[in-house]
């Protein structure tokens, strides 16, 4: 194992981070203080509780895990593909690196940047509303688990990227309606019989569904159902990825 | 003397159909400069890619000091080191960042005492705080062969190293490598300016069209296809050859002020004394002889052509 290189690329890329601060950390902090203050404070106040939580409290796993899969995805992706893009990856190829190690200094470093996000997101809601967390071990299992898996789906969605366009297609063509629609801000108990139904078939429910309950013992899911589904998607990346490393897929020709 | 590199029916095939080696075999000794010629789309940097792992082979093996590129890629890319045609470079970080992290890519510890000394080798040290973006096109370049030394490589590959440098660095970069060199690092660097291999190298591989036409000692390649060409002034201008000069095919120059015999320095008899003789013999009386060898630039463009 080349530990001196996952440590550089790890660090590396973190270095990174630091220099791009206000686009990493200040603006998701941002946005998502907006959120309290518009659907917490002045909407929420006029909502009822949900399963005995208060709206603004209630939010805060789903608002946390919008930003975790949002960064952990753009984080991974810009953090593979900005080196296609200038051509320095013909470093990390020509390295005695194996793809085993290259995946843990990227995915690495972007994990822990959106893991760190969704703790500072965490502290700030916590200015504005009471949070409690019921299960500390499974909040911090589905939050370890959520970054490693969507910063690996950033990955291949960087590999795949051959341009900016596609780079930012399938965040916000599709992570971002399936966040807002996976019950980041309502119980799907709140929907029409049909649509709950509909809502089901949407992957990013189980996540969300899975975290609030570590917070407040209330889900739209089973926990264990969360958990498998969690696993799965980790499963399925892995897979991908290993086969994106096996056949150089956009990478060697 | 062992080999660095074995490389052994290496054929690429790209998607397109487009096959830019046919077949390559090359050894590549311990310790030498060897410089690879070609025309753009030669094949060059094909080669040194897939050495170096960045482009699969197609079929045909290559081992580094012994270790399969493939097999055991570990043990064979940490001994090479690349600096790539294009300037690819993190624009946004600083020069000592951007050469730390090569030494850390190639799994050696950090040793700030060595990067500042590779910096100071090739005039960097003084911009080691710079972003990569804030510097010239030379000194980008000059960060590309940093990175590329920081893990201490004991194989060179250099792409196009003089694409678009000026003659201090160009001087700089020789200098770099024959000392590089005499550490016994092994040189292979590509380019299509003759007059660089005929500089530098110890042997020269001339590559077309994904074929090896020839790999050979500078020297010997010069002396085996060299002609060389001998000028002879005269001091009365002729209006026609003497027949009896007739079998020497001479060249006739400035108006028959001046006569050109090409001959092979490899033959047994050159023909210059009997040439000499004749012309004496004829009453042609001379006033200056020169003698030129052919460069390794119309060897080249010779083979180039044989080829096609």
């Amino acid at each position: 194992m080349n530990f001196e290189a996952v440590k550089a690329i790890y660090f590396f890329e973190m270095a990174r981070m630091k220099r791009t601060i206000l686009q990493s950390v200040v603006s998701p902090v941002l946005s998502t203080s907006l959120y309290f203050i518009v659907f917490g404070a002045a909407i929420g106040s006029r909502i009822e509780e949900i399963d005995g939580v208060q709206y603004g409290a209630f939010i805060v796993p789903g608002l946390m895990m919008l930003t975790l899969l949002q960064n952990s995805i753009s984080n991974a992706s810009f953090g593979i593909y900005f080196p296609k893009f200038t051509g320095t990856i013909y470093e990390v190829l020509s390295a005695p690196l194996s793809f085993l190690e290259i995946v843990l200094g990227y995915v690495g470093a972007a994990a822990t940047k959106s893991l760190i996000l969704g703790l500072i997101i965490l502290a700030t809601a916590h200015l504005f509303v009471p949070i409690e967390i019921r299960h500390p071990f499974w909040m911090v299992f589905f939050l370890v688990l959520t970054a490693v898996t969507f910063s690996l789906f950033g990955f291949i969605i960087g590999i795949w990227a051959d341009n900016f366009e596609k780079l930012q297609l399938i965040p916000l063509l599709v992570v971002t309606p399936l966040v807002f629609l996976g019950g980041s801000f309502y119980s799907i108990e709140m929907l029409p019989e049909f649509w709950q139904k509909v809502t089901l078939a949407n992957p990013v429910l189980y996540l969300i569904s899975g975290f609030r309950w570590s917070f407040y013992e209330t889900a739209d899911v089973s926990v264990s159902v969360s958990i498998a589904m969690i696993a799965f998607f980790l499963a399925l990346c892995l897979g991908l990825v290993w086969w994106i490393f096996k056949t150089g897929y956009r990478l060697k020709a | 003397m062992q080999n660095a590199i074995s490389i052994s029916r290496l054929s690429k095939e790209y998607d397109t159909g487009f096959k830019a080696l046919k077949g390559i075999d090359l050894d590549i000794r311990r310790g030498e400069i060897l410089a690879l010629l070609g025309p753009n789309g030669a094949g060059k940097t094909t080669l040194i890619s897939i050495i170096c792992g960045i482009v699969n082979p197609t079929s045909g093996t290559v081992t580094v000091e012994g270790h399969d590129i493939i097999k055991d890629f570990r043990a064979a890319r940490e001994l090479i080191g690349l600096v790539p045609q294009e300037l690819h470079t993190d624009a946004f970080e600083s020069v000592w960042a951007t050469v730390s992290y090569s030494r850390g890519l190639f799994g050696k510890k950090p040793d700030p005492a060595l990067v500042e000394k590779v910096l100071k080798d090739l005039s960097l040290y003084d911009k080691k705080d710079s972003q990569i973006l804030a510097l010239s096109g030379g000194m980008k370049r000059r960060v590309m062969i940093a990175k590329a030394l920081a893990h201490e490589p004991k194989i060179l590959f250099l792409d196009e190293p003089t694409a678009g440098v000026d003659v201090e660095l160009r001087k700089d970069m020789w200098q770099l490598v024959r000392g590089l060199r005499e550490n016994g690092v092994t040189i292979i660097l590509t380019t299509h300016y003759i007059e660089e291999a005929e500089e530098i190298a110890d042997r020269v591989g001339v590559i077309n069209k994904g074929e090896l036409l020839l790999v050979d000692d500078k020297n010997e390649l010069m002396r085996k296809l060299g002609k060389k060409e001998l000028t002879l002034d005269l001091n009365e201008a002729l209006d026609g050859l003497p027949d009896t000069l007739a079998r020497y095919e001479l060249g006739i120059e400035d108006g028959g002020q001046r006569l050109v015999y090409r001959y092979d320095t490899q033959a047994e008899r050159t023909g210059i004394g009997s040439l000499l003789a004749d012309l004496n013999r004829a009453g042609v009386t001379v006033k200056d002889i020169n003698t030129e060898q052919s460069s390794l630039e119309e060897i080249f463009v010779r083979l180039v052509e044989e080829s096609r």
